[in-house]
């Protein structure tokens, strides 16, 4: 696994239960909607990588992934996923 | 005669065709009945194999089941996961129908039963699938059992040997959102029918690990028709874009619905020309969008011209005397109802759309709470692609449709008035147990 290729924040939107931590954690790159649910906005920056993988690591619900970044995932992308980040 | 069979009608709208045959008959046929009216199965000597996908290349057929996408790409990369693991694919033809207005799929496993099972033993020796399935809704609604009991007999009439592929007929909960492939192939495998967190696609594992094909259910007639009369004869129909002839459910206005035979390219006005005035077309289904009158008056059935895709083939036209709010309001309530409820978004989000929509159909409410559609917005844009499954996503562009197109009459609600007398409900909106 390469650790310089840009990544994504992803929810496994199953397992997610809204406790938030991601959101702490990354400030800058996960804000939470009305009922607390993470609204993740990639790619991650170079320095928040460490943290995101903490916040990976600590989700209680083990609902967050790191991926490759958006346009390297040609197969399962979804147009609205892109259309999402400015929802909030 | 069942319920189903009184209220749906077969129309002929594009007469000009290669073949006479290519359209549905007008009752149900046997086995023998069926190979007099579209002829034999071309056996497999006369379709060597690599044959059949590169008519179904030639002819451009797409997924019929809402999501349109190129049936030869599926079979390549099915194929293709199949070798490299080394492993027999499976096939699923998808005849659950989730979406309650839409009679398609019950029409065509009704009237041609052997026509759906021919194109899965195309696809079965194409694919050398060692699993062919045919998925039906339970209970679906020519009375208890009764779809499935015909597709038993019929599938009892056929020659397995001559086949050279056995179908089994799967009976599973007609949810709305059962109708797409991983949840259909997740509760085939005795799963829940939720959505998961997959990290491969159905076409790379699917019923029981293999690399599996799921195609609605008309999309595997076009097959069969296909490999009898050519893929000129199905780009005889249709657009260059969208070939192929393709079956709609039309309700025009308050009159009965109706299972209605053409094409991408014809005009949408003929389809609805006994509704009477009304004020808006809902096209694709209840993941779809309204469009107002006058642009359907135009419109061919086009992506391009209706700005939607053409979807699962619903058409159905709102009489300009139904509040199209208020419909609006009962489908999302119906839709937030269907939400499997594992993802936080779509669970929280459109319960709360449906319930501001209902109160903007209300004019009383509607006129002392102004900030409702600001509301419903937001929330949209929290529920959108948020979600496993693109039930959150197909719901909010329903909604977004609605604000667009009824906007006229929101502006009347706010000031108090409701131009639509009659508030009953034109579309279905089924309530279901749900499943555990």
């Amino acid at each position: 696994m390469r650790d310089h290729a840009p990544r994504d924040l992803a929810v496994d939107w199953a397992a997610c239960q809204g406790h938030g931590l991601c959101a702490e954690l990354l400030p800058d790159h996960v804000t939470l909607d009305d009922w607390g649910y993470p609204i993740v906005s990639g790619p991650l920056s170079a320095a928040a990588a460490k943290r995101a993988r903490r916040a990976v690591a600590d989700c209680p619900a083990l609902a967050l992934r790191l991926k490759a970044a958006e346009h390297q995932v040609t197969n399962r992308s979804n147009p609205a996923t892109a259309r999402s980040a400015h929802s909030g | 005669m069942t319920a189903t069979a009184d209220r749906t009608e077969t129309v002929v709208i594009r007469p000009q065709q290669a073949r006479e045959n290519g359209v549905l008959p007008s009752r149900p046929l046997d086995h023998a009945e069926h190979r007099a009216y579209y002829g034999v199965l071309p056996d497999p000597d006369r379709l060597p194999l690599g044959e059949l996908a590169s008519m179904i290349g030639d002819a451009g057929v797409r997924g019929r089941g809402g999501a349109g996408f190129p049936l030869y790409r599926k079979l390549v990369s099915v194929s293709g996961a199949a070798r490299a693991r080394r492993i027999a694919p499976a096939i699923v033809a998808n005849g659950c129908e989730g979406e309650p207005a839409s009679h398609k799929d019950k029409h065509l496993l009704r009237l041609a039963p052997h026509l759906v099972l021919d194109g899965l033993v195309l696809l079965g020796r194409e694919l050398r699938a060692t699993r062919a399935v045919l998925a039906v809704e339970t209970g679906a609604p020519n009375g208890p059992g009764d779809l499935v009991r015909r597709l038993r007999e019929a599938l009892n009439e056929r020659d397995v040997r001559q086949d050279g592929v056995s179908i089994e007929l799967a009976e599973v909960p007609g949810r709305f959102i059962a109708g797409e492939s991983a949840k259909l192939v997740s509760t085939l495998d005795g799963g829940s029918g939720m959505p998961s967190h997959s990290e491969r696609p159905v076409r790379e594992r699917g019923v029981g690990g293999a690399p599996t094909l799921v195609q609605n259910v008309e999309t595997v007639v076009q097959v069969a028709l296909i490999a009898r009369y050519g893929a000129d004869w199905f780009r005889g129909y249709g657009t260059a874009a969208e070939p192929g002839p393709q079956l709609f459910t039309v309700y025009p206005g308050r009159r009965r619905p109706r299972v209605v035979h053409s094409a991408a390219g014809a005009a949408l006005a003929p389809l609805i020309a006994d509704a009477g005035p009304i004020d808006a077309v809902l096209v694709g289904g209840y993941h779809g969008s309204w469009i107002p009158a006058p642009l359907a008056r135009h419109a061919r059935l086009t992506e391009a011209d209706l700005g939607v895709p053409l979807g699962a083939g619903l058409i159905a036209a709102l009489p300009a005397d139904r509040c199209g709010l208020a419909e609006t309001a009962h489908i999302v309530r119906y839709l937030a109802l269907e939400s499997a409820g594992q993802c936080g978004p779509c669970l929280n989000g459109l319960p709360r759309i449906a319930a501001a929509l209902e109160q903007l159909a209300d004019p009383r409410q509607a006129a002392r709470d102004l900030g409702l559609i600001e509301q419903v917005e937001r929330w949209c844009g929290m529920v959108e692609g948020r979600g496993l499954c693109h039930h959150p996503d197909g719901s909010v562009r329903l909604v977004r449709s609605a604000l667009m197109t009824f906007r006229t009459e929101i502006a009347a609600h706010r000031a108090g008035v409701c131009t639509g007398g009659d508030r009953r409900p034109l579309l279905p909106a089924p309530a279901r147990e749900p499943v555990r």
